[in-house]
């Protein structure tokens, strides 16, 4: 077969590779939120307080243990689990106790959620509890917002700025 | 299942054989075609990184400075980075997809079915980290996906994906990891390549140039007509709700919308798991490996040049013999194709004095026994067109052809046959012409079979085919198994042109016999 014939017949195969190429690198295109929504994005990481209250020891049983172990008072590490609830317009969006970390259960209470709502005017309700307390909670924060659509909207925790903050 | 996969494939390969040539047919240089592509994304790679601006707000403008002001050198190399990428994932998985059907993947060959599998994930880590440098609204969408994804794993004492949380939280060092990782990733990919290719004699490399010329210029024009842009710059404030995504690297996103984390975490990880495990489920039924006779080794290292797996080596002799070396196979590479007997010069049938033991063969297909069959298989042939076939077992199978005066013999790999069986069969006159049949050509299942049986015989290799055979009584087809109609046309052909020729005398019953009784003798 002529050479220029056989490059003919290979201009079919080459433009199908590059169609493909071309249209699988973009299309289809993919909705990954509706473009009336925001996304509420809870993100917190905080430590409950200490399961049990730190203790002074007294003489005896400062005595039992080594020379280099006699602290006088005993803590122990373990903290609480938190209790979160997020509310949207008096709905419930979200209510989780969230263990602590580590294998002492030492650590902090993580969560990271995402909660794609309708846009519009909402309110927002976050609480908080830490303690040891039968009911209630420690830090609640409620707030009228207005979500734009496709807005990112954080609800972030931070202890040092007075607990929850909406931005 | 892999039956109708193969007849698909094979029907593919003999569309683009007409195009392209069996010497381009891309479908047979899937593997070379990954490494071009792969060299195309490293070198606009590099031109990108020497304009790049790694500080995450100054990202989006260098990479839209290259897009827009530098269009004709930074915008295509920008194109041409994105469609070598997506080129690459097109022909690492046709390439998977064809080794597994023409079961090219069990016994030895484990090693480089299992490092591919390495590269896989390697080659995703590249192309995803890639979209996640130019910091727009894909890059945004990937980047949160990600770290959300990573943290269903729940190895992060603190979720990653805090780090994109909003404007405030991004950070930069971050950002560089991820540079840097867009950079250690394909070095490391080209790393796992080299050593995917490790067992292979002559890997292809390098795909021909004329079809590396179609693809170059296919990908430079593509670049030029629909080049690669951005999706405007990220922005944590607002979330990206239509993106347009790079199905070929991100089509695993969507599916994340869908379901947990951990469900794609576990879907990937079993489906490269149980895709790790398939060279041995069922594990490669493999007859012996090759042995080598020292008694018959002079250590001249065709074997080690022709055996196309690396199973052959040289090493110090160690019995005595006058000779530097001897040939010593390693079962473990050994896939017992018998392109080393092929390759033997004392795999001659023309010997008298000792027996017909090369210096390396398959003791489950000695050549004694391809040379008992040449004497057992031509005694019932009779008249001027007696063709005797030399076929391999994965390619062409004239076994039911519907002609007169053939005898077949079928070998592992053809590139088993040593010459001197052709010269042997046609100057002894057991047939008027011999017919080779291989598998198609460049596609041969031992990698190199067809190849050096076409050097051998052009006398272009060791062992040469001797002068005095004449071209007229020897005839080759490299259709292959799909390839009977063509086969059986150029045997007919072939046995006309043998019946234009002057006869040859056929081997008297005593010919024969003296052949045989000699050999026996040797052996004895």
């Amino acid at each position: 077969m002529p050479e220029i014939w056989r490059m003919m017949l290979q201009l079919p195969f080459y433009l199908a590779f590059a169609l493909l190429l071309a249209y699988l690198s973009q299309q289809p295109v993919y909705q990954h939120l509706d473009p009336e929504n925001a996304l509420i994005k809870l993100s917190l990481s905080h430590a409950g307080q200490h399961k049990e209250e730190c203790h002074r020891l007294t003489p005896e049983e400062l005595a039992e243990l080594a020379p280099n172990m006699r602290k006088p008072i005993s803590c122990n590490r373990e903290r609480l689990s938190l209790l979160v609830e997020i509310f949207l317009d008096d709905n419930l969006l979200y209510r989780a106790s969230l263990q602590p970390a580590g294998l002492s259960r030492d650590g902090e209470s993580t969560v990271y959620k995402r909660f794609p709502v309708t846009a519009g005017t909402h309110t927002i309700t976050a609480r908080l509890r830490d303690s040891h307390r039968p009911e209630g909670f420690d830090y609640e924060r409620s707030e009228v917002v207005s979500l734009f659509p496709q807005q990112n909207f954080v609800v972030g925790f931070n202890v040092d700025t007075g607990g929850f903050h909406f931005l | 299942m892999r039956r109708a996969l193969k007849s698909v494939f094979e029907r593919i390969d003999r569309f683009f054989d007409i195009a392209f040539t069996p010497a381009w047919n891309p479908m047979q240089q899937l593997g070379a075609l990954g490494w071009f592509f792969y060299w195309i994304v490293i070198v606009s790679g590099i031109y990108l990184y020497i304009f790049f601006d790694t500080g995450i707000t100054q990202a989006y403008h260098s990479v839209e400075y290259l897009t827009h002001e530098q269009w004709y050198a930074g915008g295509i190399m920008r194109s041409l980075h994105r469609y070598a990428s997506d080129a690459l994932v097109v022909v690492v998985f046709l390439h998977l997809l064809r080794e597994y059907v023409l079961d090219r993947f069990r016994g030895p060959r484990w090693f480089a079915w299992v490092s591919g599998m390495v590269l896989l994930w390697l080659l995703y880590v590249s192309g995803i980290s890639g979209y996640w440098v130019v910091w727009d609204k894909l890059a945004q969408y990937v980047a949160i996906a990600t770290t959300e994804w990573f943290d269903s794993l729940r190895i992060f004492g603190k979720p990653i994906a805090r780090n994109f949380l909003n404007e405030a939280s991004l950070s930069g060092r971050f950002f560089t990891l991820l540079i840097f990782i867009h950079i250690a990733a394909p070095l490391m990919l080209l790393f796992g390549m080299w050593l995917h290719i490790q067992r292979h004699m002559h890997p292809k490399v390098t795909p021909p140039r004329g079809l590396a010329a179609g693809c170059l210029v296919t990908l430079f024009i593509l670049s030029l007509w629909f080049p690669a842009l951005s999706q405007g710059p990220a922005d944590l404030d607002k979330v990206p709700g239509i993106i347009s995504l790079d199905w070929f690297y991100l089509f695993i996103y969507p599916l994340l919308d869908k379901y947990s984390g951990a469900i794609i975490w576990a879907a990937v990880a079993g489906g490269t798991l149980l895709l790790s495990l398939l060279p041995w489920l069922p594990a490669r039924r493999q007859s012996e490996v090759a042995v080598v006779h020292l008694d018959n080794c002079n250590g001249c290292a065709r074997c080690v040049a022709d055996c196309p797996y690396s199973a052959i080596t040289m090493v110090p002799r160690t019995d005595g013999l006058p000779f530097e070396q001897q040939a010593a196979v390693n079962p473990v590479l050994c896939l017992s194709c018998g392109i080393c007997s092929g390759a033997c010069p004392s795999a001659s049938p023309f010997r008298r004095r000792t027996a017909l033991i090369p210096g390396v063969e398959l003791p489950a297909f000695p050549i004694q026994a391809v040379k008992d069959m040449v004497l057992s298989k031509t005694q019932d042939l009779a008249g001027n067109n007696r063709v005797l076939i030399f076929n391999c077992e994965h390619g062409l199978d004239l076994t039911s052809a519907p002609v007169k005066n053939i005898a077949q013999i079928t070998l592992p790999c053809i590139g088993m046959l040593p010459p001197a069986m052709i010269d042997f069969t046609i100057s002894r006159k057991y047939a008027d012409g011999v017919f080779i049949a291989g598998c198609r050509e460049h596609d041969c299942n031992y990698r190199l079979g067809n190849e050096w049986m076409q050097q051998r015989l052009a006398r272009k290799r060791d062992p040469y085919l001797r002068e005095r055979v004449p071209a007229e009584r020897l005839a080759q087809c490299w259709a292959g198994v799909s390839g009977y109609k063509q086969g059986l046309s150029e045997l007919s052909r072939f046995q006309e042109q043998l019946a234009g020729l002057a006869p040859t005398a056929r081997q008297s019953p005593e010919e024969r016999l003296r052949d045989g009784n000699k050999t026996e003798c040797a052996n004895a």
